[in-house]
């Protein structure tokens, strides 16, 4: 019983169990009358038109694809902010140089006109 | 058996049947569900292993950007999200042969090592993983050339999505 | 691990060793136990949370909030949790109905799982991971997840935009949070979060006030909550991501909302204000446990101010003010911090030089917004100038 995450995944059972709890409770406590009217999408009283489906911007997908860069670069970080201490100023200069270059990655998609959400 | 290989196969069998059905559902946003569920088990499997960093790294990176990206790109390039598109793509059988050759490939490398049969060395108490990886990644005897030239790595991908962003709006106008 | 090894705990596993179990089996249990209690206490506070939300925007709206049942209305979340189970639960037509109930379930344990890691006194927290402060990003993914999960499986344009348009802004807050995250990091040389707490012999809110400062507005954005809480914009998309949900359902997605704010405020005292620490924990080990509440709570309190203070933003300025100057600006920070902090470790004057440097930086960026700001009014008014003087002739 050395591994600490047996602990995570005691959390991760109970966490799911007492709010699944609660959906079964009211599950059972609740009436079921439904009928069509209640069933339908809610739009403030106004009939639905066509399908759920709405084209979306290619800029969420952009985003998401510079938020990808930018969270593998903070995940190689992580462990270089945990050895600073450890080690010296050479290193931060190392950690310096990794940030200076995606932040002129940054600053280029910047001029480039991608970071416009319109 | 003791309680971590029940635990193991019981995760290896969800990662199993999460990723058959992950080519096999119809519905693309099952799919990537699914495939999240098989992530999931990859963490699980790395957490049972004490490689805590790479456990987390797996949701934070796979789950919380990777498959938010595979969502984004089907609600974009799907006009209707329930799409029932058509299951098998006609090279199928070629990836299936591919398949079945990595497989063999990865039994027949493992077969013969023998660090598979042995027992894990124990860890010694006190020890930080996190922090013998942040040395390791950064001392000059090490691996601080490959840290540097991942940033690099990263500016390329960066540059990429730029491009493909320019393309688009391109086509737009 | 003290959580887990305590005279209750020893207790409860010495008894369960009696009844027949091996004792790794009975240690398994116990703890299962141990974190069954943690959680019901924290769903208990959850529904006392709704009490004080609701009384806190009453008094922020000039007026008294429930005060009917019992004394200063403190049985009114009962009776919300009441009418909240009997109500009838309804699957909106074309409804993907098991990601439909998954996803709350999902919100609510993705928050939940943060109590894993929130060091609430000295000898009281769940595990101490060395990946802590990486782990609340991982757990945060989930949450993005179950809000994709609800927003598609609801059937309903409104639920899928107002989802999308979350996800954008917690994927891209992630970036200024987790990089604010990682100066508490450097400081402690820990990623552990009780290892940070320990490590606050000064609190960090005085070695990096600026962290602190884009970490509570990016864990805002996070959280969803006003002013950044566009998914709910009720004028135009209704609900967000729950409009579909009724019944316990929108109950959890409620509750998890509430709880989400507890547990950052929660964050915000460990990482920046001590978290346990306070006079007299040395002795009494459990009193940091008030210490970590009253912390906790004032960090709530000030979401709420905020909540019921600001208006709220568009998205494009939300992305624009994450992008284009949370992003550059907590990573120049970061480099400019370690830095210092290298430098100054182990001198005389590391406290003072640590926030002089965070004076220092926050006025230089002051300036440079300065400068834009009077450069882009003169670019505007000079076109302003232009076109006038083209009407006049």
């Amino acid at each position: 019983m050395q591994n600490e995450w047996i602990y995570i995944g005691l959390f991760l059972v109970v966490g799911a169990l007492i709010p699944a709890a609660a959906i079964i409770v009211s599950a059972v406590l609740s009436p079921r009358k439904s009928n069509q009217i209640k069933e339908s999408t809610y739009e403030c009283g106004v009939e639905t038109v066509g399908e759920n489906w709405v084209q979306f911007k290619a800029q969420y997908y952009i985003f998401a694809l510079v938020f990808l860069v930018f969270d593998v670069e903070v995940v190689f970080l992580f462990p270089w902010a945990v050895a600073l201490n450890q080690l010296g100023v050479f290193v931060v200069v190392e950690g310096l140089i990794f940030i200076g270059i995606l932040l002129a990655g940054l600053i280029y998609a910047w001029r480039k006109g991608m970071l416009e959400w319109v | 058996m003791t309680a971590e290989q029940i635990l193991f196969l019981v995760t290896a069998a969800v990662m199993l049947v999460a990723a058959v059905s992950v080519v096999t559902t119809r519905n693309l946003i099952h799919a990537a569900l699914w495939l999240i569920v098989t992530l999931f088990g990859a963490a699980v499997l790395f957490a049972m292993l004490r490689a805590g960093f790479m456990a987390v790294i797996q949701v934070v990176v796979y789950i919380g950007a990777i498959a938010i990206l595979f969502i984004f790109a089907v609600m974009l390039t799907r006009r209707e999200l329930r799409d029932r598109g058509p299951q098998l793509n006609p090279g199928w059988w070629l990836a299936a042969i591919l398949a079945l050759l990595m497989f063999s490939g990865l039994v027949l490398v493992l077969g013969g090592w023998q660090g598979l049969w042995a027992a894990a060395p124990a860890y010694p108490s006190e020890f930080d993983s996190v922090q013998a990886l942040g040395q390791a990644l950064v001392s000059p005897e090490a691996f601080v050339l490959p840290f540097e030239v991942a940033s690099v790595l990263l500016l390329a991908a960066l540059i990429g999505a730029v491009y493909i962003a320019f393309q688009r709006k391109g086509k737009e106008e | 691990m003290d959580f887990w090894r305590n005279p209750v705990t020893d207790w409860v596993s010495g008894l369960l060793v009696s009844w027949g179990l091996s004792p790794e089996a009975a240690h398994v249990l116990t703890a299962f136990l141990a974190v069954l209690v943690l959680i019901s206490v924290v769903m208990v506070l959850d529904i006392f949370l709704v009490w004080m939300e609701r009384k806190i925007v009453a008094r922020f709206q000039d007026r008294l909030g429930p005060n009917r049942l019992g004394p200063f209305g403190l049985i009114q979340p009962i009776a919300d949790i009441i009418k909240l189970i009997v109500k009838e639960n309804i699957y909106p037509r074309g409804a993907d109905k098991v990601v439909y109930d998954l996803a709350p379930v999902l919100m609510m344990m993705s928050v939940l799982l943060l109590w894993a890691v929130l060091p609430l006194s000295p000898i009281l927290f769940g595990v101490d991971l060395n990946v802590g402060v990486l782990y609340i990003v991982g757990v945060g993914a989930l949450g993005t997840l179950a809000i994709i999960m609800a927003g598609w499986s609801s059937n309903n344009k409104y639920a899928l935009l107002g989802a999308f348009r979350q996800v954008a802004v917690m994927i891209s807050y992630e970036i200024p949070m987790v990089v604010s995250l990682m100066i508490p990091t450097i400081l402690a040389g820990t990623m552990g979060i009780n290892g940070i707490v320990q490590a606050q012999s000064t609190w960090f809110i005085v070695l990096a006030p600026l962290a602190c400062l884009v970490f509570l507005i990016s864990a805002l954005a996070e959280m969803g909550r006003a002013p950044f809480d566009l998914t709910e914009a009720e004028s135009e998309l209704i609900a967000g991501h729950h409009i579909e949900y009724s019944g316990m359902k929108f109950g959890l997605f409620y509750a998890a909302e509430l709880l989400h704010a507890f547990t950052f405020g929660g964050f915000i005292a460990a990482f920046f204000f001590g978290g346990w620490r306070g006079p007299w924990v040395d002795q009494y080990p459990m009193l940091g446990l008030l210490w970590f509440l009253v912390k906790t709570l004032i960090g709530y309190w000030v979401f709420g101010w905020i909540r019921y203070t600001l208006p709220r933003i568009r998205i494009d300025k939300m992305l624009d003010l994450n992008w284009k100057f949370l992003v550059p600006f907590s990573f120049a920070l970061l480099m400019f911090l370690a830095f210092m902090h290298s430098l100054l470790r182990g001198t005389e004057v590391y406290v003072l030089g640590m926030f002089l440097s965070n004076v220092v930086f926050g006025w230089v960026t002051v300036e440079i917004l300065r400068r834009q700001a009077r450069q882009e009014r003169s670019r505007v008014e000079g076109a302003r100038a232009a076109v006038n003087a083209g009407q006049k002739t």
